[in-house]
């Protein structure tokens, strides 16, 4: 009984019933998304901001500038390593560069890169990455020391490539290929670090 | 059907992972821990609830030809709106989840539940339908997304109870089918005692 009445009730689809509908659905939806995304649009911003100051204030020493705010890019290799200079009463006291390789084990990652202003690595953080859990994820701070070794050494006279390699740095056990790359990537921010990155 | 039945339906009879086979894609894709899972869960059941109620108020207005195209927008919509708001209030979160946040679009239990219930029973039922088969979603996806933590990492909801790695295998896709195949089984037990 319910049914049939619900039956009657229903609309019937003639082409201007289902135009209309369909107009005024997407109207509907739109006008609310749109009221949110103007709602939501500062605090994505601030958090994002933040991301990006937390990952800067873990590679470089302390600074007193807004790294994100002077940032620049340097295209290389087909991608594009971001530039973020910290400075304390003015002066540049180190450079987080942001940084890729398209040698890891599942595709790309990137992680960032503090500078001195002489280029010795001051420290390095993983901002993201596909590697596999338990073997390649050892680079990120959290999950080993590994990379830890790379602090506070200048690739002048510190090779970018793993032992294996004829370089200075002991690949993770099991990962040489993540360990490559991640080299493969600290050596391009490296690179255009030296040949332009210092401003 | 009393509301209660109505409701926890959602959590055993008619779980859309465990008995229905709804939305396999999220389950076995973010499910690499507790908390994953139980996020997931949630912005499904936040989605699932809403679209349902839209759905069932705006039932009698929409011609039966362009029914599945206007769900499928007030789905969205509420997808982004969720997308949104995780981006904005807990950017860890979303992190994590990323990529699959948009999917839920396409969360066959989503339009399921719209097309199967909401657009045949009123309001009430539709929220409270929309609220069971959302939190018996959630609930599967902690479950299991808790055992592959267990296994995998050996914590639970982030807390490191043994040192080093676990069972890799867990954290990876196959451990994700291996894991919610033991799981049916045992739901499948459950359910049988009781019926």
């Amino acid at each position: 009984m319910e049914r049939r009445l619900k039956m009657a009730n229903k609309k019937e689809s003639t082409f201007i019933s289902m135009v209309l509908t369909l107009f005024l659905v997407t109207f509907i939806a739109s006008a609310a998304l749109c009221y949110l995304y103007e709602l939501t649009k500062g605090p994505i911003a601030a958090s994002k901001l933040a991301k990006l100051n937390t990952a800067i204030m873990q590679v470089v020493p302390e600074f007193d500038n807004a790294p994100g705010e002077e940032s620049f890019k340097i295209d290389v290799d087909g991608g594009t390593l971001e530039f973020f200079p910290a400075r304390k009463n003015g002066e540049l006291i180190g450079t987080a560069v942001s940084t890729f390789t398209n040698n890891g084990f599942s595709g790309n990652f990137k992680i960032m890169v503090g500078f001195l202003p002489d280029g010795t690595i001051h420290n390095i953080s993983v901002l993201e990455h596909k590697e596999t859990p338990g073997l390649g994820d050892k680079m990120q701070k959290n999950k080993s020391d590994w990379s830890v070794q790379f602090n506070g050494k200048n690739p002048v006279d510190f090779k970018l490539k793993v032992t294996k390699d004829g370089g200075d740095v002991d690949a993770i056990t099991a990962s040489t290929i993540s360990s490559r790359a991640f080299c493969d990537a600290v050596d391009r921010a490296y690179k255009a670090y030296m040949e332009g990155g210092q401003k | 059907m009393s509301q209660w039945k109505n409701f926890s339906k959602g959590f055993f009879k008619e779980n859309a992972v465990f008995v229905l086979f709804l939305g396999l894609c999220p389950t076995l894709g973010v499910t690499t821990s507790a908390i994953n899972g139980l996020g997931m869960g949630l912005a499904t059941t936040f989605v699932l609830t809403m679209s349902n109620l839209v759905v069932s108020l705006v039932k009698s207005q929409i011609p039966d030809k362009v029914r599945i195209p206007s769900f499928i927008v007030i789905i969205a919509s509420f997808v982004t709106m969720v997308e949104l708001l995780m981006q904005a209030y807990v950017p860890a979160l979303f992190e994590q989840l990323g990529l699959f946040i948009p999917l839920i679009v396409v969360n066959c239990v989503v339009l399921g539940r719209a097309e199967a219930f909401a657009s045949k029973n009123n309001v009430i039922s539709s929220i409270i339908d929309g609220l069971g088969m959302g939190l018996g979603f959630a609930f599967a996806l902690t479950i299991l997304g808790g055992v592959r933590e267990i296994l995998g990492s050996g914590s639970i909801f982030g807390f490191k109870f043994i040192q080093g790695d676990g069972m890799l295998v867990f954290v990876l896709a196959p451990g994700a089918f291996i894991a919610l195949g033991y799981l049916i089984v045992l739901v499948n037990k459950i359910n049988k005692k009781t019926a």
